[in-house]
C-alpha cells in the first residue's frame, strides 16, 4: 500500500511537469491552430536562464540557499525572459507564415526547435555539457501513510493545479480571454470586430513561454541537471499528454499530463523498459476510441 | 569525397606495399643506429589538453633516457617524434603515413581516441608497424589486426574490477541499475555479473532503464532498496550518475555505491551534492596511488613538469611508451615484426597501475584503482585492484 502511494507521488511529480508544459502546447494550438514543437525548448531556456540568473545572485546566498525573496525575483526574471523569447520567436518565425499552409508552420517549428537546442550549444559559455542546477528550494521530507513526500514535490503539484485554474479563469472569464477565444474561432472575423489578433497571439505565446519557464524550474529542482537537449524529450512527452487530454482544451492538458506521468511510473514499476512505451500505447488507444482526446470535441469542418 | 577517399586508400595500399620491402633499412645508417618512436596525440585543437598530458607523460621517459638506449649491450640513439593529429581521423591517417614511410619509426605510441585509432589502424597494420594506442577503449580498436595493441583496459574489464573490489570489501549481495540502451553500461553489467557470481556473490536485484533521456529513477531505486543489498553498482554514463546517486540516497539506499570510470569527473559530485559522499568508482590510475612504481612515476612527472599532477592520459602514454621500450629490450632483432612479437609476449611488466600482461586479444590484463568521493565531491584513492 505504502509502495503504491509512493509511486503515486512520483507519478504526480512527473505528471505536473508534463501538465505545465502541455498547457503551453494546448494554448498555442487552441488559439493559433499550430503545433509549436519548439515549446519543449522554452522549458530548456527557462531552466538554463534560471541557472545563469541564479549565478548572478550567488552573492545573496545564505548558507548555500537563497532567501525566498531572491528566489521569487529569479523565477520572475526567468518567466519574463522566457516569455519574451517566446514572443520574439513567434514574431520572427511564425507570424510571416500565419496565412501559409499549416504544414509549413509545423516544419518551421521543428526547425526553430533545432535552432533553440543547437545555438546555445554552440555558445562557448553554455556548451553541450550538462550542468548542475542550483538549489532554489531546500527540500524537507514528510512521511504520509508510509510514503515519503518532499516539499519540492508538493510545490510542483500545487503549482500545476493553481496555474491550470488561473489559466482556465483567464480564458473563460476575462476580456483578454474572450479575445483569445474569438481569435481561436475565427481570426478574420475577430479582426473585423476590432480585436488586435497579433497582440492576442503574442500574449498567448508569452503565457506559454512563462509557463514553460516555471515547468523548467520545477523539473530542474526535482532533477537538478540542465543541458541544452533537456527540452526535446520532455516536449514530445508533453505533446502526447496534450493530445491525450484533447489538444486545445486546458483541463484536458492537465488531465493528460497527470495520466501520462502516473501511467509511466506504474508501468516502470511493472517493467522498467516498458515505462516510456506506455504513454504511446495509451495515446494510440485514446485516438482509436476518441480521436479528439479525452476532453476534446470534434469540430466538423464545413466546406 | 568518395573518389578522394578511394584515391587515398589506393595510395595507402601502394605505400604499404612499398613499406614491406624496405622495412628496417631506414634504421641502418651511420655507426650509431637511431631508433625512432612516433607519438601521435592531439597537440592542438579541441582536445589539446589531452595532448599536453600525453606528451608530458612520454617526456618523462625521454628525459630519463637522455637520447640513448642500451639494448642487449649495444648503445643506440633514441628519438621520439611527436605528431599532432588534432583529434581528427584524417589527420591521424596522414601522420601515421608520415611516421611509417618517411620517419621509419619502429613503433607508434597513440593515438588516444578510439575513432582515430580505428581510422589509422589499418595503415599501420598493412605496413606491419606496431601501434600501442593509449586511451582507445573501444573493443574494435585491437580487432583491426595483430599489430595493434592498447595500453588501457577495455570497458567491460571495469565490470570485473568492480566485482573484485566489491567482493574483496566483504559485500556478499549487490543490486544493479543500468542503462540497457548503452553499450558501456551493458558491457560493464555483463562482466560484473559473471565475475561477481563466480566469486560467490549474489546479485539480488537488477533494474533497467532505457536511454539517457530518463531522469526519474525513483521507481527502479525503490525496488533496489526493497531488495536490501549490501552494495549497489551503477555502471552508467556520467550525465546520468549524478541524478541516480542523489535519488538513490533520497529513496533511502544507504549502502555503498560503486560506479564505472565515467564517475571520474567533478560534475557527478556537483549534481549529486552531499549525496556523493562514499560513492566509489573504478579507474585506470590515481596520482595518489601508493604502489612504489606509481609513486616513482608521479615524483618524476611532477619534478619535470613544475608540480603538475599526472592524469590518466599522461599515465597511459607513459605506460604505452614503457611497453614499447620493454618490447625493444626483449625483441629478437630491431625489426617491426620482432617488436610486435615482443609486445604480444609482455608478461608481468611493472607499471604504475600494477603488473601488466598482454592478453591474446592484444588488450592488456592489468590492475586499476578504486577511488572514493568525500562529502565535498573530491575523490581520493582507496585501493588498487588486480585481476585475479
Amino acid at each position: 500500500m505504502a509502495t503504491i502511494l509512493q509511486y503515486l507521488v512520483y507519478g504526480l511529480q512527473l505528471g505536473s511537469v508534463y501538465a505545465l508544459l502541455a498547457l503551453g502546447y494546448t494554448m498555442v494550438y487552441g488559439i493559433v491552430g499550430m503545433i509549436n514543437f519548439a515549446h519543449g525548448d522554452f522549458l530548456m531556456i527557462g531552466a538554463m536562464g534560471t541557472y545563469f540568473i541564479a549565478k548572478l545572485f550567488e552573492g545573496q546566498r545564505i548558507d548555500g540557499t537563497y532567501p525566498m525573496l531572491i528566489v521569487g525575483v529569479i523565477i520572475l526574471i526567468a518567466m519574463l525572459g522566457t516569455g519574451g523569447i517566446a514572443v520574439g520567436t513567434e514574431a520572427i518565425a511564425y507570424r510571416p507564415l500565419r496565412n501559409k499552409p499549416r504544414m509549413i508552420a509545423l516544419i518551421t517549428a521543428v526547425g526553430v526547435s533545432m535552432f533553440l537546442e543547437n545555438f546555445p550549444r554552440a555558445l562557448p559559455f553554455i556548451g553541450p555539457n550538462p550542468r548542475s542546477f542550483p538549489t532554489l528550494f531546500t527540500p524537507t521530507s514528510f512521511l504520509v501513510l508510509g510514503a515519503s513526500i518532499t516539499s519540492t514535490q508538493i510545490i510542483m503539484i500545487l503549482l500545476a493545479a493553481i496555474t491550470m485554474a488561473a489559466l482556465y479563469f483567464v480564458v473563460n472569464r476575462t476580456k483578454i480571454g474572450g479575445q483569445m477565444r474569438a481569435v481561436s474561432m475565427d481570426k478574420d472575423a475577430a479582426s473585423l470586430m476590432g480585436i488586435n489578433v497579433n497582440r492576442v497571439i503574442s500574449i498567448t505565446f508569452f503565457i506559454g513561454g512563462a509557463l514553460a519557464a516555471v515547468s523548467g524550474i520545477c523539473y530542474a529542482s526535482a532533477y537538478p541537471q540542465v543541458d541544452v537537449y533537456m527540452g526535446s524529450w520532455l516536449g514530445n512527452m508533453s505533446f502526447v499528454a496534450a493530445v491525450l487530454g484533447g489538444i486545445g482544451d486546458i483541463r484536458g492538458a492537465m488531465l493528460g499530463g497527470f495520466i501520462l506521468g502516473i501511467a509511466q511510473i506504474f508501468a516502470t514499476a511493472i517493467n522498467s523498459t516498458f515505462g516510456y512505451a506506455v504513454g504511446f500505447i495509451i495515446l494510440i488507444i485514446i485516438l482509436l476510441v476518441k480521436p479528439a482526446g479525452i476532453m476534446g470535441k470534434l469540430v466538423v469542418e464545413k466546406v | 569525397m568518395k573518389r578522394i577517399l578511394a584515391l587515398l586508400v589506393t595510395l595507402a595500399m601502394v605505400f604499404a606495399l612499398a613499406a614491406c620491402n624496405n622495412d628496417s633499412s631506414g634504421n641502418k645508417d651511420g655507426d650509431v643506429e637511431t631508433i625512432k618512436i612516433g607519438v601521435v596525440c592531439p597537440i592542438s585543437g579541441n582536445s589539446a589538453i589531452a595532448g599536453k598530458y600525453i606528451t608530458h607523460g612520454v617526456e618523462v621517459i625521454e628525459n630519463e633516457l637522455g637520447g640513448k638506449i642500451e639494448i642487449k649491450g649495444k648503445e643506440y640513439d633514441i628519438e621520439f617524434i611527436y605528431m599532432d593529429n588534432e583529434a581528427s581521423e584524417e589527420k591521424t591517417t596522414n601522420v601515421f603515413q608520415k611516421l611509417i614511410e618517411e620517419e621509419k619509426v619502429i613503433a607508434i605510441v597513440g593515438p588516444d581516441m578510439s575513432k582515430c585509432a580505428l581510422a589509422a589502424g589499418p595503415i599501420a597494420q598493412n605496413a606491419k608497424c606496431p601501434v600501442v594506442a593509449t586511451f582507445a577503449t573501444n573493443t574494435a580498436v585491437t580487432e583491426v589486426g595483430d599489430y595493434i595493441f592498447r595500453a588501457c583496459f577495455i570497458d567491460p574489464f571495469q565490470g570485473q574490477m568492480a566485482a573484485q573490489y566489491i567482493w574483496d570489501s566483504g559485500y556478499k549481495t549487490t543490486a544493479i541499475m543500468f542503462n540497457n540502451a548503452d553499450a558501456y553500461a551493458t558491457g560493464l553489467t555483463d562482466a560484473f555479473k559473471e565475475v561477481y557470481t563466480s566469486l560467490g556473490g549474489t546479485v539480488v536485484a537488477v533494474e533497467e532503464y532505457s536511454g539517457s533521456d530518463v531522469k526519474d529513477y525513483n521507481v527502479q531505486l525503490t525496488k533496489l532498496a526493497a531488495a536490501d543489498p549490501e552494495c549497489v553498482f551503477f555502471p552508467n554514463l556520467l550525465g546520468e550518475l549524478g541524478l541516480q546517486i542523489q535519488q538513490a540516497r533520497g529513496v533511502g539506499i544507504t549502502c555503498p555505491i560503486v560506479c564505472g570510470d565515467s564517475a571520474d569527473t567533478p560534475e557527478v559530485g556537483e549534481v549529486a551534492g552531499p549525496a556523493v559522499k562514499d560513492v566509489a568508482y573504478v579507474s585506470a590510475f590515481s596520482a595518489e596511488s601508493t604502489a612504489p612504481v606509481a609513486v616513482e612515476f608521479v615524483e618524476k612527472y611532477t619534478a619535470l613538469h613544475n608540480g603538475e599532477s599526472p592524469n590518466s592520459n599522461a599515465e597511459l602514454a607513459y605506460e604505452a611508451t614503457q611497453m614499447v621500450l620493454y618490447a625493444l629490450q626483449n625483441a629478437d632483432s630491431l625489426t617491426r615484426e620482432s617488436v610486435r612479437n615482443a609486445l604480444a609476449n609482455i608478461n608481468g611488466l611493472e607499471l604504475p597501475s600494477g603488473a601488466m600482461t598482454m592478453g591474446d586479444d592484444r588488450n592488456p590484463i592489468k590492475g586499476g584503482v578504486v577511488m572514493q568521493y568525500d562529502a565535498d565531491g573530491v575523490s581520493h584513492f582507496v585501493s588498487s585492484v588486480n585481476p585475479s
